[in-house]
C-alpha cells in the first residue's frame, strides 16, 4: 500500500548538508555550546528519516491493528485537510504583517475599542476558511497594532459565520433553516461578548505574541517568506498536536456514551459541547456531523456548532502557540462557558 | 530546529502534499474537492522552503563579506555585531515543529487505508431522508449507491425497488454477533467526519466474508428492517442473490452529500 519506492530519493535529495557553521565560534563557551546544538538539527532530521526508512517493516507491523489503522487515517486526514487552510491563513497573515501598513487598521477600525469589537466580529464573515486560518491571521492583527479585543472577536467569529460555513449548515439542515440563523446570531454574540470581556478583564501581560526576529532592515521578500516559514513551522506543529488528540478520541471513545447522554436536556447540551471540543472537526464540516446526531435536541446541536469553531483541542494548541499558554488557559474556558450559555439562550429564542 | 532543517521539512511536506494530491492517495483522507487547494499549498510550502534557503545563503554570504572587511580594524566591535546577527540568524523555532515530521512519515511510509469496518461498526448509521427520490430507469439491473438504496428502502418504502435486480458496491463489516453489513462511509470534508451508511445482508451470503473486503452484491429489495445498535438508526435489508469481490474504488467514500 505504501509508496516505499518514492521515499528514499525524496528523503535523500532535499536534506541540506549540515553547513550552518560557516563562521568560527566566537565569544564564550555558552555560545559555542548553542552553536553545537543548532548544528545538529539538519543532521538529526536526516538520521531520523533514514532510521524510519530502515525500520519501516517493524513500524508498519506495529501499526497493523484496526485501532491503530483508523487512528492513523484520522490523524493524517485532519492534518491533510487543515494544512491547505493553514497555509492560506499563513500567507494572509504574512501579507498583513509585511504589506499592509499599521496605519490602515487604525483608519479602518473605530477608535473606540468597544466599537471596534463588533466591527471586527462582523469582518470575520469575509475570511472564507476554517478555524486553522483564523489563528495566524488574528496573531498578525495583534502584532500590527489592532486592539487585542477586536482581534479576538475576529478570531472567534471568522470560522463560525463565514459564508462557506453558513452554506454548509443550510445544506446539512434542509428542514431547519433556523439553524443557520441561530448559528450566525450565536457566533456573533459570543465573539463580541468575548471581545468586550477582554476589554474589561483582560490584561496585556497574559497575551504573549511569540518573540520573533524583527523584519526591519530586511527586504520585503525576506520578511514575507520569513513570516510564512515561522508560522507554518509554529502553528503546524500545534496543528499536529490537535490532530493527534482528535484521532485518539475518534478511534478510542465509544459512541454508545452519546446515546446515554441524549436523554437528559441539560446533560445533552453539555455532552455535545464537550464533544465539539474533543472532536476538533473543521468548522466547514461540523454541521454535517451535527445533523447526524439526530438523537439530540436542536439546541444541543446548536451548542455543538457554536462551541466547535471557537474552541477545540486543535485550536487550543494553536492559540497556546500563538498567544502564549497563560492566555489560552484563561481564554479557552471563558469562551467555552460563554458559547454554551449563548447557544442555549439563542436556542430558546429561535429554535 | 534551525532554518536549514525547517526548509527541509517544509520541502518534504510540500512534496508529499503534491504527491498525495496528484495521485488518488488523497481521496483516502479528504474530499475530492480539496485537490486544487492541496496542490496549491504543496507548491507554496516548496516555494517557502526554497525561499528560506535562498535568503539564508544570501545573509550568510553578506555576513562573510562583512567579516573579511572588518577583520583587522574593529575586532571587538565585530564580535558584538556578529553575536547579535548570530542570535537572529539562528533564531530557533520551538521543539513542537519537529512534530511536523509525523504526518510526513505517516503519509510516505505507511499511507494508512481509508476508514473501514472498525470505524463503521463503532458509529451509528448516518442515513438521512432526502428531499425526494428521482425516478429510476424502468428496465435493466439497477446500480445504486449504499446510501441511495438505504434511503429509498427506508423513507420511500422501496416504491421503485420492488421486483428489480439491484447491484450495490460497498465494503463488508461484521457486527459483534457476526451479522454481515454492506457499508459505505459518507464524507463531507475529511475522514474525521466520515460516517457510515449500512445495509444489512440476508439471503445467499457468501460463506466466508472478510471485514473490509469490497463486494458488489446483487440482490432484491425486502421490506425487512433492523435498528443500528449504536444510535437506533434504521438499517434496511438487501436479499442477496450473488456477490462478487471487487477492487477498492478510487474514491472509497460516498461524497454525494457534497453535491
Amino acid at each position: 500500500m505504501a509508496i516505499t519506492e518514492e521515499a528514499p530519493p525524496a528523503a535523500a535529495e532535499p536534506t541540506p548538508p549540515p553547513k550552518t557553521d560557516r563562521r568560527p565560534p566566537k565569544g564564550g563557551g555558552k555560545d559555542a555550546d548553542e552553536q553545537a546544538r543548532h548544528l545538529n538539527s539538519p543532521l538529526l532530521l536526516t538520521m531520523l528519516l533514514l532510521l524510519t526508512l530502515l525500520l519501516q517493516g517493524p513500524i508498519r507491523g506495529a501499526l497493523a491493528s484496526p485501532v491503530m489503522q483508523s487512528w492513523m487515517t484520522v490523524f493524517v486526514a485532519v492534518t491533510v485537510q487543515a494544512l491547505p487552510f493553514l497555509v492560506l491563513g499563513v500567507l494572509l497573515s504574512a501579507a498583513i504583517a509585511v504589506f499592509v501598513p499599521a496605519s490602515f487598521f487604525a483608519r479602518a477600525l473605530p477608535k473606540n475599542p468597544a466599537l471596534a469589537v463588533p466591527v471586527a466580529g462582523v469582518a470575520g464573515a469575509v475570511l472564507p476558511g476554517c478555524e486553522c486560518a483564523s489563528v495566524p491571521v488574528a496573531g498578525a492583527l495583534v502584532r500590527r497594532g489592532v486592539t487585542p479585543a477586536a482581534a479576538l472577536a475576529f478570531l472567534l467569529s471568522a470560522p463560525a459565520i463565514n459564508p462557506v460555513v453558513l452554506t454548509a449548515t443550510a445544506v446539512a439542515f434542509p428542514r431547519n433553516p433556523e439553524m443557520v440563523l441561530g448559528r450566525l446570531v450565536a457566533g456573533l454574540l459570543v465573539a463580541c461578548a468575548m471581545g468586550w470581556l477582554w476589554l474589561r478583564l483582560g490584561r496585556a501581560d497574559w497575551l504573549r505574541p511569540p518573540a520573533r526576529a524583527s523584519y526591519e532592515g530586511r527586504g520585503r521578500g525576506a520578511a514575507f517568506w520569513g513570516s510564512v516559514r515561522h508560522d507554518v513551522m509554529y502553528a503546524g506543529g500545534f496543528l499536529v498536536v490537535g490532530a493527534m488528540a482528535a484521532a485518539t478520541l475518534k478511534a478510542v471513545v465509544p459512541q454508545e456514551w452519546l446515546r446515554a447522554a441524549a436523554g437528559n436536556p441539560v446533560v445533552s447540551v453539555l455532552a455535545l459541547a464537550v464533544l465539539a471540543v474533543l472532536l476538533s472537526i473543521c468548522s466547514e464540516a461540523d454541521a454535517f456531523v451535527a445533523a447526524s446526531l439526530s438523537q439530540f435536541s436542536l439546541t444541543a446541536r446548536l451548542a455543538f456548532l457554536t462551541v466547535g469553531p471557537m474552541i477545540d483541542l486543535k485550536l487550543f494548541a494553536m492559540q497556546a502557540g500563538t498567544f502564549g499558554r497563560g492566555f489560552a488557559l484563561r481564554f479557552a474556558p471563558a469562551t467555552f462557558a460563554l458559547a454554551v450559555l449563548v447557544a442555549v439562550l439563542t436556542g430558546a429564542v429561535l429554535l | 530546529m534551525n532554518r536549514h532543517a525547517q526548509s527541509a521539512v517544509m520541502f518534504l511536506l510540500g512534496a508529499t502534499l503534491l504527491h498525495a494530491g496528484s495521485t488518488d492517495l488523497y481521496l483516502r483522507y479528504v474530499k475530492a474537492g480539496l485537490r486544487p487547494l492541496l496542490l496549491l499549498s504543496g507548491a507554496v510550502l516548496i516555494a517557502a522552503a526554497l525561499a528560506t534557503l535562498w535568503y539564508e545563503r544570501r545573509s550568510a554570504s553578506h555576513a562573510n563579506q562583512d567579516d573579511h572587511a572588518n577583520q583587522d580594524d574593529h575586532a571587538n566591535e565585530v564580535d558584538h555585531a556578529n553575536l547579535d546577527d548570530h542570535a537572529d540568524h539562528n533564531h530557533r523555532e520551538p521543539r513542537v515543529s519537529w512534530l511536523l515530521v509525523l504526518p510526513l512519515l505517516a503519509l510516505v511510509l505507511v499511507a494508512p487505508p481509508a476508514l473501514g469496518s472498525y470505524s463503521a461498526m463503532r458509529s451509528g448509521t448516518a442515513l438521512q431522508q432526502a428531499y425526494g427520490y428521482d425516478d429510476l430507469p424502468a428496465t435493466g439491473p439497477l446500480r445504486l449507491g449504499v446510501a441511495d438504496y438505504a434511503g429509498r428502502a427506508v423513507y420511500d418504502h422501496g416504491r421503485e425497488l420492488r421486483g428489480r435486480e439491484i447491484k450495490i458496491t460497498g465494503f463488508v463489516a461484521l457486527d459483534g454477533a457476526g451479522h454481515p453489513y454492506l457499508v459505505r462511509m459518507a464524507l463531507n470534508c475529511c475522514a474525521a467526519d466520515a460516517q457510515p451508511v449500512k445495509i444489512a445482508l440476508t439471503g445467499k451470503i457468501p460463506p466466508v466474508l472478510r471485514p473490509d473486503a469490497w463486494l458488489e452484491a446483487t440482490g432484491t429489495y425486502t421490506p425487512e428492517r433492523t435498528k443500528d445498535p449504536v444510535n437506533n438508526g434504521p438499517i434496511p435489508y438487501l436479499k442477496v442473490t450473488s456477490a462478487r469481490p471487487v477492487a477498492t474504488p478510487a474514491d472509497p467514500y460516498d461524497e454525494t452529500w457534497n453535491n
